[in-house]
């Protein structure tokens, strides 16, 4: 019995993380219609930056955050008007170009980060690293906890964005019916811009709370892209209640799956519950929820 | 008339090449083009005519390799079986999948072929019993010289390109441009696509694991991290195509060619040019740009993938006449 709630604790802990992920990777998927498939690798860049900090100046994770998300946003925003926007104008025989594209954006970071950092795997020991609470003989990772709740925390606050504020209608509308937006006086082209630097800090803030319990190489992206775009057909695309249900459930599934099964098949969990998704629920969450 | 002597004038000069070139370095070059030829026409058929873009083409080929090897690893078989048999194991492969994940449209599908690609690396190196996992497969070479091999190689990127050139000349054809360009339209004329997709798939996935079956017999040695390579392969499948030309017929040729000399050229330094260069100048600067070079292999793809399809989203045939004005006019 233990057992059991120490892996439901950790799955769900796990889970609140790999949401704030989703939420980021079902944003630029709703607005953009495209899946960006250089998601982990954004993430990979706000680990690396995490380090560089805490490595370089002594500036703790959580302090860092903010500047690691500031940082992400532009690089999101730059690579949407500079390397995506454009590509809508170009005329190619080939419809995915735009997911291309992002496998090659990715690739450039990953390589880019193996010329600087070298493959070694990388770490950032800080004091409450290992520290745990312990509950009636559960443990609770104190990093962990603190990131479950800032993944609350932002996921509370986009969605006040997207129902309260302007610009979160102006995302909203795009989202669903890019023309008709546009139609309206919405200039689509600033919102794409705008939601792929938002997906970008959404992932920053994940990578930066992961950093203190996780390991880091330049590699470590592509497992975590797999893992969002999991999580995005998991929830339904492009819904943000659903990444979230989505995330959650990639957590619990992964961390049981590590204990009763084998640690080897955590990253093929994944991949088998997105085949089911596929055969018996397709749409994902969004079908049972229609929200 | 001129256009017809061309791929003929090109075979008879891909006929004598062994002939006249001695250096076995430059004929394991040819041959691992010729095999492109071979995945990167399959990946035309499925990606370029019929819009379904794989990213997962390391699944098909990884299988076709694999059942190569264990035909001769397990079952005492000659591994040359693995040729026909690696192409209907990709099918095998490719059936079922096809099956369920055609009705997810563009990038889902996709999606589910990298899915497709992650699964079997994962499954390769977890079923220890049969595939022995990380350890991977070793055979002895038939043969000890290339030759064979590149006329075997030679022989089957004709016939992909053959199968092409017929394919898109046919009814088939027509019907598999008809689902890239509206897939609800085709479906309102009568075309059943879900049947033609499968169609369109199943030869890609032949073409595929027929190359792979000629990795295992040439190469001699597989793990699931070569074969089941999502850049090695599928990336690479990918800007085969999309460098020479989607949905053109010579474009993988064109493609394959040139993907191969520039992830040679990176992976060995220019030809050995910039060690030799570091050896005659002694220079540090020299020594330090040589390793960088090599070790630029990968990024090399990254950047090209986002160069052409920033400025040659056509491939090189299929931009030819924009590239040759623009050549021209200066």
């Amino acid at each position: 019995m233990e057992v059991f709630l120490q892996t439901l604790v950790a799955g769900i802990l796990r889970g609140g993380l790999y949401a704030l992920i989703g939420i980021g990777m079902t944003l630029i998927m709703g607005v953009m219609g495209i899946i960006n498939l250089a998601h982990g690798q954004l993430m990979m860049v706000a680990m690396y930056l995490t380090f560089v900090f805490f490595h370089y100046a002594g500036v703790d994770p959580y302090v860092a955050l903010p500047a690691n998300m500031v940082a992400l946003f532009f690089m999101g925003v730059l690579i949407q008007r500079y390397l995506l926007n454009p590509l809508m104008k170009v005329e190619s025989i080939l419809p995915e170009n735009q997911v291309l594209m992002t496998v090659g954006i990715g690739m450039v970071l990953t390589e880019i980060a193996r010329f600087i950092f070298t493959s070694n795997y990388l770490s950032v020991k800080t004091s409450y690293s290992t520290a745990a609470v312990y509950v009636g003989g559960i443990s609770f990772s104190v990093a962990l906890m603190i990131g479950f709740c800032v993944a609350v925390l932002f996921t509370v606050g986009m969605f006040w964005f997207l129902l309260k504020t302007d610009l979160g209608r102006s995302v909203r509308a795009v989202s669903q019916d890019g023309e008709a937006a546009q139609l309206m006086g919405v200039d689509a082209e600033r919102i794409k811009v705008i939601t792929m630097g938002l997906g970008a800090a959404l992932v920053a803030a994940a990578g930066t709370m992961l950093m203190p319990i996780y390991y880091l190489f330049p590699d470590i992206g592509g497992p975590f892209t797999r893992k969002a775009f999991v999580i995005t057909i998991l929830g339904g695309l492009g819904s943000t209640v659903g990444a979230i249900f989505g995330g959650m459930t990639l957590g619990l599934a992964e961390a049981f799956g590590a204990t009763y099964i084998s640690m080897e098949w955590e990253d093929l969990i994944g991949l088998v519950i997105f085949i089911l998704v596929l055969l018996f629920l397709p749409g994902g969450f969004r079908r049972l929820t229609k929200v | 008339m001129r256009e017809h002597y061309a791929p003929l004038v090109l075979l008879a000069i891909l006929i004598a090449f062994p002939l006249v070139v001695a250096d076995s370095y430059y004929r394991h070059l040819m041959i691992l083009v010729l095999m492109w030829v071979a995945i990167g026409s399959g990946w035309n058929i499925i990606a370029g005519y019929t819009g379904q873009v794989s990213f997962g083409d390391a699944a098909f080929f990884g299988a076709g390799a694999y059942t190569a090897g264990l035909l001769a690893s397990k079952l005492g078989i000659s591994a040359w079986w693995g040729l026909p048999l690696g192409g209907l194991m990709a099918i095998v492969v490719a059936f079922p999948f096809g099956w369920i994940c055609f009705k997810l449209r563009g990038a889902y599908f996709a999606l589910a072929t990298l899915a497709l690609n992650e699964v079997l690396r994962h499954v390769a190196t977890i079923w220890e019993s049969l595939t022995d996992g990380m350890v991977g497969i070793l055979l002895m070479q038939t043969f000890v010289s290339k030759v064979p091999y590149y006329y075997i190689a030679l022989t089957i990127a004709v016939m992909s390109i053959v199968a092409v050139e017929i394919v898109t000349r046919s009814r088939w054809g027509y019907y598999f441009i008809s689902i890239r360009e509206n897939q609800d339209t085709a479906e309102s004329m009568g075309i059943d696509t879900h049947y033609y997709k499968m169609i369109s798939l199943c030869m890609a996935a032949f073409l595929t694991g027929l190359a792979g079956g000629l990795y295992m017999n040439y190469m001699g040695f597989i793990d699931p991290s070569i074969v089941f390579s999502l850049h090695d392969i599928s990336i690479m499948a990918i800007l085969v195509g999309i460098v020479g030309g989607v949905s053109t017929v010579y474009g993988p040729a064109v493609g394959a060619f040139i993907m191969v000399a520039v992830s040679e050229i990176f992976r060995t330094g220019g030809f050995g040019l910039l060690d030799s260069l570091t050896k005659a100048t002694g220079s540090h600067v020299i020594a330090v740009i040589t390793n960088y070079v090599k070790a630029a292999h990968v990024l090399s793809f990254g950047v090209l993938v986002v160069l052409v399809i920033l400025l040659l989203p056509n491939g090189i045939v299929g931009d030819w006449d924009r590239l040759k004005r623009a050549v021209f006019r200066r």
